[in-house]
């Protein structure tokens, strides 16, 4: 237990010392993450709501592809947008590999569908009858559209955490797409990795902790959103 | 309404399918372990080594060649190479999670010896670093005179260098071309600009440096290795600075130290030897690496 022990008093006198580059690290994880989240929800909550609500030829499709997509591997998702995005690819002129940018673009792919699946599921459980009551008393589109959210809500911001569960987390795609370069596309997954191929079992296990907290908080929020739909439900 | 009578439909063939690939799944399992029990009755009991050396080495093939040469003369022994850069492979030693290494960074090799982690050390085999970049050269590194003048030249900020900054033996010999120059890349005011830290292995870090157009230090087997997939070229090799040494180190009261010494006899060996001077002549029409065993 002396390599756990050693290694925890490193990695903690690493952070309490704001070492720059363990918090630049977790800095840009949260950025990266973040945008990508954000993009997800502004794309794949109409989307959700959509599938959720509507009737139309091609739902349940849409449906099987939102789950397939949820179940989507990383790892694939990193090595089509790294090829897409290559000097040598299609899309090669814009320079965006091993940037940010890139890395947004990989973890809204991985989110988008699970964003998308998890607000259908949300807004299917709304009462069919509750927005037809609502357009009988005159609401517009919109005003039904916004009500269905609003009663929704819980399964949203579970949509959000799983969303961002699904990324933060992740390393392959980004490892592919952001190259881990430090200062720029270095996120605490794939600095996790660097640190325990350098045999540098301090700041790996520090950034550990860190991630460890951060999905905890996530699946927290999860759960409290859970138990409080339960009681609605009731 | 609708939905309901749609569900079990979909749940049916939902665990049809599962039920099927379960089946698959299963009946893979079982062939498998029949097929074992029929054409293993193991003769030798086997030892199974662990070597950790490093991502150059692995991702140059050597080992898919060195390995099963070593294992047809000692079928006593298995040895299963862990590819880590030099820092992780020398801790690995360390932490007596390999038996034996073979690593190029001999200050981090001669500390780990003093420090009484291996029992002794020998040399293996060489072979070259060259420096890469775009064809354009846009720091004129092919113009400089000696590697001094060309670290200078690369330490200008012009283009961007990639640094492994993984404690790898490739790394440490990066360290050292910009110390024998008295350049210091991270104390540029610029550095942020130009000097990256992919902290990944050599093959990621050559694909990072032929999409940033920048330059990096690579062992050239792996620079040929990967060459096809990159947009650089060599424009600077040859010097003596430039030279990679390789050394076998057994760990001291490794769990299979009798393997691990056998490793090291069997590579230092005119037959292991020469498995290396072969290596690379019939893909590349060179050699990738020197033996120099003494």
């Amino acid at each position: 237990m002396g390599i756990f022990i050693d290694a925890f008093r490193d990695g903690l006198a690493m952070l309490v010392s704001g070492a720059t580059d363990v918090w630049t690290i977790i800095l840009v994880s949260v950025q990266v993450s973040g945008v990508a989240v954000l993009l997800a929800l502004v794309l794949g909550i109409p989307a959700g709501f959509v599938l959720g609500s509507k009737r139309f030829i091609g739902r349940r499709m849409m449906l099987v592809i939102a789950n397939t997509g949820m179940g989507l591997p990383p790892v694939v998702v990193g090595l089509v947008v790294a090829m897409l995005l290559s000097r040598r690819g299609p899309f090669g002129n814009l320079e965006l590999l091993y940037s940010q940018p890139a890395m947004v673009i990989a973890q809204l792919v991985i989110a988008l569908p699970v964003v998308a699946a998890v607000s259908a599921a949300a807004v299917s459980a709304v009462p069919r009858e509750l927005r037809l009551q609502a357009r009988s008393l005159g609401a517009s589109r919109f005003q039904e559209a916004f009500m269905t959210l609003k009663e929704a809500r819980m399964g949203l911001i579970a949509a959000v955490a799983a969303g961002f569960g699904s990324i933060i987390s992740e390393v392959g795609a980004v490892t592919m797409v952001g190259g881990n370069l430090a200062g720029k596309t270095r996120v605490m997954t794939t600095a996790i990795v660097q640190y325990t191929r350098m045999g540098d079992y301090g700041p790996a296990l520090a950034l550990a902790a860190v991630l460890m907290g951060m999905v905890l908080v996530v699946n927290i929020l999860l759960t409290s959103v859970q138990s409080s739909a339960e009681r609605y439900e009731r | 309404m609708k939905d309901h009578s749609v569900r079990p439909a979909t749940w049916r063939v939902a665990s049809a399918a599962l039920a099927v690939v379960l089946a698959f799944s299963l009946f893979g399992c079982s062939a498998k372990t029949t097929d074992n029990a029929s054409t293993e009755p193991a003769p030798v009991e086997k030892t199974k080594v662990v070597m950790a050396s490093t991502t150059s080495t692995q991702d140059s093939g050597l080992f898919d060649v060195l390995i099963p040469a070593f294992e047809a003369a000692n079928p006593e022994y298995i040895i299963d190479v862990i590819a880590v850069g030099s820092g992780e492979a020398l801790k690995m030693g360390e932490n007596k999670d390999a038996d034996v290494l073979l690593v190029h960074s001999p200050a981090a090799e001669a500390a780990f010896l003093d420090a009484g982690f291996g029992t002794e050390r020998r040399d293996v085999m060489y072979n070259d670093f060259v420096i890469v970049g775009p064809e354009a050269d846009p720091a004129g590194v092919k113009a400089a005179g000696d590697l001094n003048a060309v670290m200078t030249a690369l330490g200008a900020g012009r283009a961007p260098f990639l640094t492994r900054d993984d404690k790898s033996g490739t790394n440490a010999k990066e360290l050292k071309l910009w110390a024998g120059a008295s350049v210091s890349p991270t104390a540029s005011a610029d550095a942020a600009d130009w000097y990256l830290s992919t902290g990944q292995g050599m093959g990621e870090t050559l694909k990072i440096t032929s999409e940033k157009q920048g330059y990096t230090i690579s062992d050239r087997a792996t620079f040929l290795t990967a060459q096809d997939a990159l947009d650089l070229v060599i424009v600077r090799e040859g010097d003596s600075g430039l030279l990679n040494q390789y050394g076998v180190i057994p760990v001291t009261d490794a769990t299979h130290l009798d393997g691990a010494n056998a490793f090291m006899e069997w590579i230092t060996s005119a037959e292991g030897q020469k498995v290396i001077g072969d290596f690379g002549i019939e893909k590349f029409g060179q050699a990738l690496f020197t033996p120099n065993a003494k």
